[in-house]
């Protein structure tokens, strides 16, 4: 038995127009990824203390490069992505256009926010570093083209909510179709979390740098900075989620298990990403232990709905091994479609965010954190979350979604499958290099090529970030080639008819507590009330305490 | 359906599991003493060396082998760069930042934090063994970031 998790299986297709738009919004997404990587193995050669400045003319300093490549590729790359790719799954889902005037609007403020970005970093006003901390001050263009990108993002969520609300006036007491649901409580999450950074650039930031307010407290736009931060993280990873959960299935031959347990995933989700931020702020001072501690369980709180898709997706993933004649309590694995370069990059993903889930939990605990915060180790760690379940995922999606986008087949499955193991190959070594040189006290987001000190215990853990860095770099220089290729010499025609759309063992139920799930507004009040309960003591007990002026010290 | 019953047994070994690291996390907290910084109390960064203890930054005694070290961190030294107690004391760093945000992370030790301008901040450790410790500055704080360093003498 299964059921569909869209609501016409036959297929759908998107006016050409609004294709065309999405097509583009996606592509600025992986243009920024192609700028950021470039300092990205600046960055990892730098470790291995080779001083690679003079190489790269354009760049001024170290920190211009690690903001380009901070911004680039964890602030523009994914939510250009996600901007394009939530709303066509969301058509998808319903059979529905989206709004044209939206898809618009959504492309026109991203590439707008943009030139702006991209002006405040080039001519290095902006060597803030994406974290954007104050008391160091930005150009006003750097601050104003962020909140531009956010406003995209709201702008695609307002897309996809005018489309489902239209699609349940039209089938009054259906269920969501499952991939449409997801979408919406991904973009909803994201949306409430965006609010606190939102609100720290267009009333403290940028009206500083504007030159409108004197000064501002370092302290309070640092915690509304990470009020927003860590839910940030899971806004990239939830497109990669929707893909593993909705496609993934289809694409290795298998079927999700159950559409309630991955609509309650999502919902916790929802729930739980956004009141855990004070982990990331574990050794400022400022903030009371008790909210850190609060902060410390529920940030374990939140790998729970990750335990529960580690059991979803590899369930449906056996479905599809045994299918194809995999035997025993693993050969499953290996009857994948291992040669289909999109579900091999995404299962590469996979397994290395388990072991980005790992670091992270060891991130989360306050007594170790003591140890690795502000070390490599925390690149170390997110290189193996937003660096491959994310990236490589969305590089897995690009090599069906860019063919169904642009018409033309996939130029070579061969180099798209290099592309995967090679990145994932350097990734691996280049972890393992940040994370010991993490442990050892090796510092993150510093110019080690240059310093004025240096450990001898850095040295071997420096050489394998160095190394791994580079054959990363190489990886993905080589999806771009495969994706360039694609574009000016793939073959017209070869490409996928539709969206790889799974189905379920289980459809959703029209009774019981199951139709509960939907009451979208509902679980985003629950999230509001959780979060007034996490943020409130700080917000209610804090005085902010404005002393800083700006300092432009690059 | 069997699928279920899988599902529901991984998650609840899962829950036991994380539930058993946060117990694992309190016990290690409680045991070790290990602190996290809290709320000490604010500062004028602009008036840091007017303002006692800051006016005067350095290592004091306040007890048999146990000291305070008043640390200012600005760009791009601390200020004392260097401080030397003897083996077996337990340093209090006392420490905040005069112009943008700084670290402040002693190798091999659990000193660990923020300074952040407008905030103090603490972090207590004992030296047991002899041997130099780099006091590193581990947040990004300007052009001269990677020379801000100092370090801690065991004698």
């Amino acid at each position: 038995m299964s059921a569909t998790i869209v609501f016409d299986p036959r297929g759908f297709e998107l006016p050409a127009d609004q294709r065309r738009i999405l097509r583009w919004t996606i592509y600025i997404g992986f243009i920024a990824l192609v700028a950021g990587v470039f300092h990205g193995l600046a960055n990892a050669l730098s470790y291995a203390r080779i001083d690679f400045l003079g190489w790269f003319p354009g760049l001024k300093t170290y920190y211009q490069g690690l903001t380009a490549h901070g911004v680039a590729n964890v602030l523009i790359f994914t939510f250009a992505f996600a901007n394009g790719f939530l709303p066509l799954l969301v058509a998808r889902a319903l059979s529905r256009h989206l709004v044209r005037s939206l898809v618009y609007a959504t492309f026109v403020t991203l590439l707008l926010g943009n030139l702006l970005v991209i002006y405040a970093v080039v001519s290095n006003q902006a060597s803030v570093l994406y974290t954007s901390y104050a008391p160091l001050k930005a150009h006003w263009t750097y601050y104003f083209g962020l909140v531009l990108v956010v406003i995209s993002t709201w702008l695609a969520l307002a897309n996809m909510l005018i489309t489902l609300q239209g699609w349940r006036k039209q089938h009054p007491g259906a269920r969501i179709p499952l991939l449409a649901y997801i979408c919406v409580l991904s973009w909803i999450m994201w949306g409430l979390a965006s609010l606190p950074i939102a609100v720290s650039f267009l009333v403290f930031l940028l009206p500083w740098s504007l030159g409108l307010r004197e000064k501002v407290d370092p302290l309070y736009t640092r915690t509304l900075f990470w009020f927003t931060g860590h839910a940030i993280v899971y806004a990239w990873l939830m497109p990669a989620y929707v893909s593993w959960y909705a496609l993934v299935p289809k694409q290795a031959g298998g079927k999700l298990i159950s559409d309630s347990y991955a609509r309650i995933t999502f919902i916790l989700f929802l729930l739980l990403s956004i009141p855990t931020g004070f982990h990331h702020q574990y050794t400022d001072p400022g903030i009371s232990v008790t909210m850190k501690a609060m902060h410390a369980v529920l940030t374990f709180g939140v790998f729970f709905p990750s335990l529960a898709t580690a059991f979803s997706v590899m369930a449906a993933l056996e479905i599809g091994g045994r299918a194809r004649g995999g035997k025993g309590l693993l050969g499953w694995i290996r009857t994948l479609p291992w040669g289909d370069p999109s579900l091999a990059a995404q299962l590469l993903a996979m397994l290395t965010f388990v072991l980005g889930g790992v670091t992270g939990l060891i991130n989360a605990s306050f007594t170790m954190n003591k140890v690795i915060h502000n070390t490599a180790w925390v690149p170390g760690h997110f290189h193996m979350t937003v660096g491959s379940a994310v990236a490589l995922t969305f590089v897995g999606i690009a090599y069906w979604l860019i063919p169904y986008l642009s018409g033309r087949g996939l130029y070579s499955r061969k180099m798209a499958l290099a592309s995967s193991w090679t990145y994932t190959i350097g990734l691996l070594i280049f972890a393992r290099g940040m994370i010991s040189g993490g442990l050892e006290g090796m510092p993150r987001r510093t110019f080690l090529a240059q310093a004025t000190y240096y450990s001898e215990a850095w040295r071997l853990p420096g050489i394998l970030t160095a190394v791994g860095g580079t054959i990363m770099f190489l990886g993905i220089m080589l999806f771009f080639v495969v994706i360039a290729l694609t574009l000016v010499a793939g073959k017209r025609g070869e490409q996928p008819a539709d969206i790889p759309v799974s189905q379920t063992l289980t459809a959703p139920s029209l009774v019981g507590w199951e139709p509960r799930l939907d009451k979208i507004k509902l679980w985003v009040a629950f999230a509001v009330i959780l979060i007034l309960i996490a943020y409130g003591p700080f917000f209610l007990t804090y005085t902010p305490n404005a002393v800083s002026q700006g300092y432009t010290f690059w | 359906m069997k699928v279920h019953t899988y599902e529901k047994g991984f998650l609840a070994v899962g829950g036991v599991l994380l539930v058993a690291c946060l117990f694992a996390l309190l016990y290690a907290s409680v045991a070790h003493g290990i602190r996290l910084p809290g709320r000490v109390a604010t500062i004028d960064p602009a008036r840091v060396y007017q303002t006692p203890p800051f006016d005067k930054p350095g290592l004091r005694q306040v007890g048999p082998r146990e000291y305070v070290a008043v640390m200012v961190g600005q760009a791009w030294a601390f200020n004392p760069a260097e401080i030397r107690v003897p083996r077996g004391s337990t340093v209090t760093f006392r420490a905040t930042s005069i112009d943008v945000l700084h670290g402040m992370n002693v190798e091999g030790t659990r000193v660990n934090l923020m300074l952040i301008p407008g905030q103090i901040g603490e972090s207590t450790q004992r030296f047991d063994e002899p041997g130099e410790f780099l006091i590193i500055c581990h947040e990004y704080c300007g052009i001269g970031h990677h020379t801000m360093a100092g370090k801690v003498i065991v004698e």
